[in-house]
């Protein structure tokens, strides 16, 4: 870790992440925890870069079966019908609710591919120390954070139509195993951003507040 | 162990040490680098915070007794609450998603709610007991798992889904949860932590309340 000027870890101080006192580590080596609150307190976070292409490798094997297997499947006197989350989707959009077709697909498929892409690039930027667009790049970050709860979007909706449609022997809808992939994904991209440590984006140097 | 300036923070997003200028009323500092909020002055935080928790408690223990809504199909009729949703998914087979959706939507929000009742409660006579630092520090983890705002959005989408193959009725609980969703807003954005950090006990035991 290289100790920028200006910075916390520059002069040897860290603030803690939950009550954001600022304070000097107590011995020379860690593991150190705040004063005020208890927080365990470090410069940076574990092993940042490998944890969080870990997790990001993780949640792209599990997305795989996560939209290829059945979320739900519909049984009917007549027929057994799976739906996968696209499948899910394209019914919506026939339905008529082409805009809670399109919530459903960005919350589901594009929120997950968008979250993996994001911290693929961060981590890449991270790794060739670059220097450019960090402003950018930290509020990306912050994006990524706040939208990965809404990919959950689509179990949630699987559950409460299980719960619902129980009219046996006419029709009953039961989950599928891509709820579960759906949900690992969901948790490993969740995992994979709490990980990541956004002040590395600049610790490759430069003046602090200087250029972007 | 030296002491640092009071008004000296580390951003926690890019570690850029700065001087938190005396705020305004209402008025929000962000960082000098990378724009993240460090702080906000909430005039009477600690009452509006109070009485939409509150508020928040009632909604929440409706949002779970009533059901969500109805459905009725061939001459049968069937309903469902949050927790009847988690009961089907954890009968249909998929148990680690029925766990994993109890968390999000009935644990998660209720320790949310239950910690910061606790938390105000105790602290309106400073110094706060340094267990109110633990159950803050717990309840910025336990707030970021609560996941109600997205299950709104999944009975909207699943009661859509279930329009095209049955009658469908709301129930009081569908209300609720929407009334849930903006007090736990309210909630979170009324509340100033560091109005609380303030006023409680240091964890390392030396230092008991400083000041203010």
């Amino acid at each position: 870790m290289t100790r920028v000027p200006g910075t916390g870890a520059g002069a040897g101080v860290i603030p803690c992440g939950a009550c954001g006192l600022l304070s000097r580590p107590a011995g020379p080596e860690g593991p150190w925890s705040c004063p005020r609150c208890g927080e365990a307190i470090a410069f940076r976070r574990r092993d940042p870069v490998q944890r969080t292409w870990a997790l990001i490798a993780a949640a792209a094997v599990c997305y795989l079966p996560a939209n290829l297997l059945p979320v739900m499947t519909t049984r009917t006197l007549a027929s057994v019908e799976p739906n996968t989350i696209l499948g899910g989707v394209i019914h919506l959009y026939g339905t008529g609710s082409w805009v809670l077709a399109l919530i459903v697909l960005v919350a589901s498929v594009m929120i997950p591919l968008g979250k993996l892409a994001a911290l693929a690039y961060l981590l890449v930027t991270v790794q060739l120390r670059s220097n450019r667009r960090r402003r950018e790049r930290a509020v990306l970050y912050r994006m990524l954070k706040a939208v990965g709860r809404w990919s959950m979007l689509d179990v949630f909706v699987a559950t409460f139509v299980v719960a619902l449609v129980q009219l046996r022997p006419f029709m009953s809808v039961v989950p599928g195993s891509g709820v579960l992939f759906f949900t690992a994904v969901v948790l490993l991209t969740i995992f994979a951003a709490e990980s990541f440590d956004p002040r590395l984006i600049w610790d490759s140097g430069g003046e602090p507040g200087g250029e972007r | 162990m030296e002491h640092l300036p009071a008004d000296i923070v580390a951003c926690l997003d890019c570690d850029l040490l700065q001087r938190l200028p005396a705020l305004p009323p209402g008025g929000t500092a962000r960082c000098a680098r990378c724009g993240m909020t460090l702080a906000s002055a909430k005039p009477g935080s600690l009452e509006r915070t109070m009485a939409l928790s509150a508020a928040a408690m009632v909604a929440f223990l409706f949002a779970n007794a009533e059901p969500l809504m109805g459905v009725s199909a061939a001459g049968r009729t069937s309903s469902t609450t949050i927790l009847g949703g988690v009961q089907a998914m954890w009968l249909q087979g998929e148990r680690v998603a029925a766990v994993l959706v109890a968390l999000f939507v009935v644990v998660a929000p209720a320790l949310d709610i239950l910690f910061m009742l606790a938390i105000l409660l105790a602290s309106r006579r400073p110094p706060a007991p340094r267990w109110v630092g633990a159950l803050l520090r717990w309840s910025e983890h336990s707030g970021a798992w609560s996941m109600v705002g997205v299950m709104l959005l999944g009975i909207l989408v699943s009661l859509v889904k279930i329009a095209s193959l049955a009658s469908v009725r709301p129930g009081i609980g569908i209300f609720a949860v929407g009334a849930l969703v903006f007090l736990l807003a309210g909630m979170s954005a009324s509340f100033d932590p560091r109005e609380i950090w303030s006023r409680v006990r240091w964890a390392d035991g030396k230092r008991p309340e400083t000041g203010r």
